[in-house]
């Protein structure tokens, strides 16, 4: 089965795409009013935080991180999807990806936009968030330049920023179509100043082509960047159940597959509420399963190595966190966390789940709720069970505040994410129409080498 | 002598090369095939280069610049920074580490290449500007257009060349 119908006129490319803009199907507005509500239940969580002090979080004395800094780096995790899909299967010449693409990289910034929101939530006083940066004051107060938490938070800034830009000059040519198929209101001037005077000329478009596969060459090592960075908050630290080398490694693989398990989800989401069938096809969804079943596997091996290595490490600190995680308060959450990171994913494997979409939506929401109680498997038990004994046994359970921010968080990130979609092509036009193009050109010579060789010529 | 303008729009990549290569090996006074010659595309195309003709690009200057300035520009700012020892207390520790600054040189490194990039790219390909009077909406969509600027003298030709190859259509106006 062809990922894509070869006959589509490119007339029709547009107009499809160009009604996604416009009439989407009445599911697209529950999604948003239930993201509304959602955000609104965050924004009121951060009104009484911010009102009466950190302490409604539940946070305290070991436990300063919570469900804050976990959903963080599941956010940031998310985001590295639109750079594998876009940046490495671009360089990889995939071209199934051409359809799917401009949403992962959507994907990424709002991703993105919704962990810098759980630093300055994480801060408590984010009126004073402008003491992170590094300038001569008279407090004489610096950031310290060798902590990873500094590195963060410019590792973010430059992925933020650089996917944003990613994302807007490769859809610059769809934002000239926009332009000329819309005739009025404000759609239309948002469009005409945004595609920048785009003609298609042949000098735009060859130094399109180089600026894009340059930019899609500095986010891959960024993006490895950014994880490994964040990885480092943990990995740097002497604390027990972090202090672990494989763990930039395996915060990599843990963005990736959280990624792609997001991919599925929003692929059977936008399939359905922006009627496009014929562009988000099932061959295209198979071959993301499989990436998703690959990289769960990676995921799962790197697991093992973190829990070999400490068991037969002489770090009894670790080694103890490690009982704690599989046997303490946690237990649950992280044999939930195992079974729907590491079993649930077994799924992809049979062929007649690959396409099958109800199960595909259902596994992929189980996926990324393992790799979400992930990232707090991560932060929580070692903050409870620490190398000082007056840390043991110390659990703690987060307010219903920051489980009120995590929830809203989810619907930030689809507000942005649903509203990015009706206002801005989420398929791209003139990739879609670049693959139609070489797909029937070269089915075209098959065709033709097929009859060569069926004649007997050529064959000798 | 006056100037003209013309563009021509072809339902495929096949005639309009067609159509350059023969106003490649037309001699025609008044117009210059290498200079007066822009394709209009709905989608990338490598054939386009292939018969325009090798055309430098430059953005990847643009790159090594952007990189290198973010590079220095951000080890040197952060060193700087960690330099001014009396308000930074080192504790005996090294006034300037190699390790950690190397993280945010890398960084600054990307930042750099990819916002230099962009600018680039900007003023390599004319961007933002104004769009020219003979533009038609059917290019973003499935039409490839031939815009030639030529002498008043050479219209004539050129147009029985964009007729002979079967134009959908002809735009034509009076140019600067």
């Amino acid at each position: 089965m062809k990922d894509i119908r070869e006959d589509i006129a490119w007339a029709k490319i547009n107009q499809d795409v160009l009604k996604s803009l416009e009439n989407p199907r009445k599911l697209y507005w529950v999604i948003l009013f239930v993201a509304l509500a959602m955000l609104g239940v965050a924004v009121g969580c951060e009104v009484y935080q911010y009102n009466v002090g950190m302490g409604v979080a539940n946070m305290d004395n070991p436990h300063m991180w919570g469900l804050y800094i976990a959903t963080f780096i599941f956010w940031i995790g998310m985001s590295h999807s639109g750079t594998l899909l876009s940046a490495i299967l671009h360089l990889m010449h995939a071209d199934w990806r051409k359809p799917i693409y401009r949403f992962a990289e959507a994907m990424t910034t709002f991703s993105l936009m919704t962990a810098g929101l759980f630093v300055a939530v994480h801060l408590g006083r984010v009126w004073q968030i402008y003491y992170a940066l590094p300038y001569p004051n008279e407090r004489g107060a610096w950031p310290n330049f060798q902590s990873p938490l500094l590195w963060d938070a410019m590792a973010i800034f430059t992925y933020l920023s650089s996917s944003i830009i990613f994302l807007y000059v490769g859809m610059i040519p769809d934002l000239a179509i926009c332009r000329d198929r819309i005739h009025e209101g404000w759609r239309k001037k948002l469009y005409t100043l945004l595609s920048l005077g785009w003609e298609g000329t042949d000098r735009q478009w060859r130094n399109f082509r180089v600026t894009y596969l340059t930019v899609a060459c500095f986010l891959i090592p960024l993006a490895v960047s950014v994880h490994s960075i964040v990885a480092s908050d943990f990995g740097m630290s002497q604390q027990p159940g972090w202090h672990i080398t494989s763990f930039p490694p395996y915060f990599v693989a843990g963005a990736l597959y959280s990624g792609c398990a997001a991919i599925i989800t929003l692929f059977i989401i936008l399939r359905y509420v922006f009627k496009f069938e014929e562009y988000m096809t099932l061959p295209i969804l198979k071959k993301i399963v499989r990436l998703t079943f690959a990289i769960a596997m990676v995921w799962t091996y790197l697991n093992a190595v973190e829990f070999a290595s400490v068991w037969y490490s002489h770090d009894q600190a670790s080694k103890d966190v490690l009982i704690q995680k599989a046997s303490g308060t946690y237990a649950p959450f992280w044999w939930a966390m195992i079974f729907c990171g590491s079993i649930v994913p077994l799924a992809l494997a049979f062929k007649r789940f690959q396409t099958n979409i109800p199960v595909l939506f259902a596994v992929s929401l189980l996926l990324n709720l393992g790799m979400w109680l992930e990232r707090w498997m991560i932060v929580a038990p070692t903050f409870s069970h620490g190398i000082y004994p007056w840390t043991w046994d110390h659990d703690q359970w987060p307010s219903f505040v920051q489980w009120g921010m995590v929830f809203g968080s989810f619907g930030w990130f689809t507000l942005l994410f649903m509203v990015f979609c009706k206002v801005f092509p989420s398929v791209s036009m003139y990739e879609v129409k670049e693959m139609v193009y070489h797909r029937s050109k070269e089915t075209k010579k098959q065709e033709e080498t097929g009859k060569f060789a069926a004649a007997g010529k050529g064959a000798h | 002598m006056g100037q003209r303008h013309l563009l021509a729009l072809y339902s495929n990549f096949d005639e309009a090369e067609a159509v350059v290569k023969e106003l490649r090996n037309t001699e025609i006074k008044g117009f210059d095939v290498n200079r007066d010659l822009i394709v209009k595309s709905p989608i990338e195309h490598p054939e386009v280069e292939g018969f325009l003709g090798n055309k430098p690009v430059r953005v990847q200057w643009f790159t090594l610049g952007g990189s290198l300035m973010g590079g220095l520009l951000g080890f040197f700012l952060i060193s700087g920074a960690q330099a001014n020892f009396y308000a930074q207390f080192k504790g005996g520790k090294p006034i300037v580490p190699f390790p950690p600054n190397f993280v945010l040189t890398y960084e600054m490194f990307i930042l750099g290449g990819v916002f230099i990039s962009v600018l680039g790219f900007l003023i390599c390909a004319g961007l933002p500007g104004r769009r020219s009077p003979l533009y038609s909406a059917n290019v973003s969509e499935d039409q490839i257009g031939i815009l030639v600027k030529s002498d008043d003298s050479a219209a004539n030709a050129l147009k029985a060349i964009f007729v002979k190859h079967q134009a959908l259509e002809i735009q034509e106006e009076a140019g600067k």
